[in-house]
């Protein structure tokens, strides 16, 4: 059965008519094709509208999708040869990050991902995407590798956020989250950043300080989730949709400030709706994005980096 | 003395409004209960004389207490106000308001240049009096300015962190001043100069995890409260009793994320004393 948010209500009623009815003319035999066109066109429709104007609040439940693709599922269908790599070197591996050569599109890369999972058994494995400093330091020793190898860092940017738990800061979340965000600024590879679903806090950052980052068009990043800004600027919880408003955290609005490079236009109805095409759409932006940055130099591709991230917030928005 | 400076010196004094720090003036430790004279507050740098406890001091007073006669102060880069007009039960242009008002500071932190105890330096300290030390563009754009002028004048950096977090009001600009200082970090060691991170009570969030833990050297003062997750959120999450001291310096010390927790009287003759041996090859 396929999920469905709370503002696709009318959608849901509609599609599930149109089962009805396939159903219905599978068993007796009646054409309907013609009233199945309708409803589909209207479904269409009223999907359209609905996606067109998505409030802040329900981007932020369609970038939280139990159905919308993972990280695992990029790394599945954009890298070939993919050879995951584990550890940390010091203390554990972290199911959070995913990370591991592999080929994209026949160049030899680094991919890194925050894997949530998507059942209840994944999930707990891969701890609902946030990382421990396990994860961060891992990918940070992988940035490395890459550096040292030339290979080109995709990242795939999927976290609520940090891991907030006793044993994180006993080991230094804080400082894992810094050094793997050093990593990233001091990579001598191009490093391309695509925010998948939720780009939570310093979680995200820390794999996310690329020469380009790319952000799906429904996706969210934010330096706090709607709920906890709200609990904390509002006092109350249920404040969320206002406090993901006054955020800006949809793509549009990050793309506006000119904090990320690019907004990657997701499938009518979300990234869930037709995955394959969201797959691709995130391969060809990556497959464009790449070549420039390896026709620099690695002293003027860091130079540049770093240029692109002190300009950030400098300038007035429109 | 004479009669001219006995008696009439201090009646100009008040006159010219003079601050006088008033001994009748008293103070209860948060910690101990116990009263304490301003006057010995002032002059112990806020430290509690029956328990120790260190309380929480103003960006100006870590100036005051570090740099050899206050330093020179320098006026930081402007950066666009409230970029996200952004308006919770608040506008956030009234909360800035009202932040500069009442710190009479333009935002979270002050830097200043000159001395500690002979060894030039310059030294940032964030304001936790200014909306709880958060960061937003002015405190990333003013620990830039800090590690360039560092870098200009070959001096060592020197941060005293006091901080919430990010400074929700700026949205993901806020989150951008963490690779920002991150960058800060790197223009000071690249030049080959120290930068010594001092983390004061509390430091948390988005300070914590950029150029806080990237200190050549990482100082706290006791007891402060160092971390990156608030305690509360950790308690809802992993729904289990905090340890005795979590989040403390003295925990931090234990798990190896500090080098070293410094009393406060100690600090500047310990930062000296650290910028010597860094930078003095022979001081023969």
């Amino acid at each position: 059965m396929r999920h469905f948010l709370d503002f696709e209500k009318s959608i849901a009623e509609l599609e599930s008519k149109i089962d009805e009815l396939r159903r219905m003319s599978e068993a007796d035999g009646i054409n309907i094709a013609e009233e199945v066109a309708r409803l589909t066109e209207k479904a269409d429709r009223q999907l359209r509208t609905t996606y067109a104007r998505l409030s802040p609040w329900q981007k932020a439940q369609v970038a939280r999708h139990p159905e919308r693709p993972r990280a695992t599922d990029y790394l599945a269908a954009l890298i070939t040869e993919f050879t995951p790599l584990a550890g940390d070197r010091a203390c554990a591996d972290d199911a959070a990050v995913l990370g591991g050569l592999g080929r994209f599109r026949g160049r030899a890369v680094l991919a890194i991902g925050t894997e949530r999972g998507n059942d209840t058994e994944s999930r707990v494995r891969h701890n609902f995407g946030m990382s421990r400093p396990e994860g961060y330091r891992k990918a940070r020793r992988l940035i490395e590798l890459a550096g040292r190898f030339g290979l080109p860092v995709l990242t795939f940017v999927d976290t609520s956020g940090a891991f907030p738990g006793i044993e994180a800061e006993a080991r230094g979340q804080a400082e894992a989250i810094a050094r793997a965000i050093e990593a990233c600024l001091e990579a001598p590879v191009p490093i391309i950043a695509t925010i998948i679903g939720e780009g939570g806090s310093g979680g995200a950052i820390a794999l996310a300080a690329g020469d380009v980052v790319l952000m799906l068009e429904h996706a969210i990043y934010s330096v706090i989730s709607p709920e906890g800004c709200a609990s904390i600027l509002w006092r109350d919880a249920g404040e969320a949709q206002a406090a993901a408003e006054a955020l800006k955290l949809t793509a549009d609005d990050l793309k506006r400030l000119e904090l990320i490079d690019q907004v990657i236009a997701e499938p009518l109805g979300g990234a869930h709706r037709d995955r394959e095409s969201v797959l691709l759409a995130v391969a060809e932006a990556i497959a464009e994005a790449l070549p420039p940055l390896l026709a620099l130099e690695p002293v003027a591709l860091k130079a540049r980096r770093r240029e692109k991230f002190l300009a950030m917030g400098r300038l007035a928005p429109v | 003395m004479n009669w001219l400076s006995e008696y009439v010196r201090p009646k100009i004094r008040t006159l010219l409004g003079r601050r006088e720090i008033p001994d009748h003036l008293w103070h209860q430790c948060p910690s101990c209960q116990q009263m304490i004279f301003e006057r010995d507050l002032e002059r112990g740098l806020k430290v509690c004389p029956h328990c120790g406890h260190h309380m929480r001091a103003s960006a100006a007073e870590r100036l005051a207490w570090t740099l050899d006669d206050g330093g020179t102060r320098i006026e930081l880069p402007k950066v666009p106000a409230d970029p996200l007009r952004f308006r919770d039960t608040k506008r956030y242009a009234d909360r800035l308001k009202e932040a500069r008002e009442k710190t009479h500071l333009p935002d979270a932190l002050l830097v200043a240049h000159g001395t500690i105890a002979g060894h030039k330096a310059v030294v940032a300290a964030m304001a936790f009096e200014f909306m709880g030390g958060s960061m937003g563009a002015a405190v990333g754009e003013g620990i830039l300015a800090a590690a360039q002028l560092a870098v200009l004048q070959a001096a060592p950096l020197i941060v005293y962190t006091a901080s919430g977090g990010a400074r929700m009001q700026e949205g993901a600009i806020s989150l951008m001043q963490m690779p920002r200082t991150v960058i800060a970090t790197r223009l000071v060691k690249e030049a080959g100069l120290p930068f010594i991170s001092v983390l004061t009570d509390p430091t948390t969030g988005g300070v914590t995890a950029s150029f806080a833990m990237l200190g050549d050297i990482q100082i706290a003062e006791p007891g402060a409260l160092i971390g990156f997750a608030g305690a509360r959120v950790i308690e809802q999450t992993v729904r289990e009793k905090l340890p005795e001291g979590f989040q403390r310096a003295e925990y931090l010390l234990a798990h190896g994320i500090l080098d070293a927790v410094v009393p406060r009287p100690e600090m500047k003759a310990t930062l000296a004393r650290l910028i010597s041996l860094l930078t003095l090859k022979d001081a023969a």
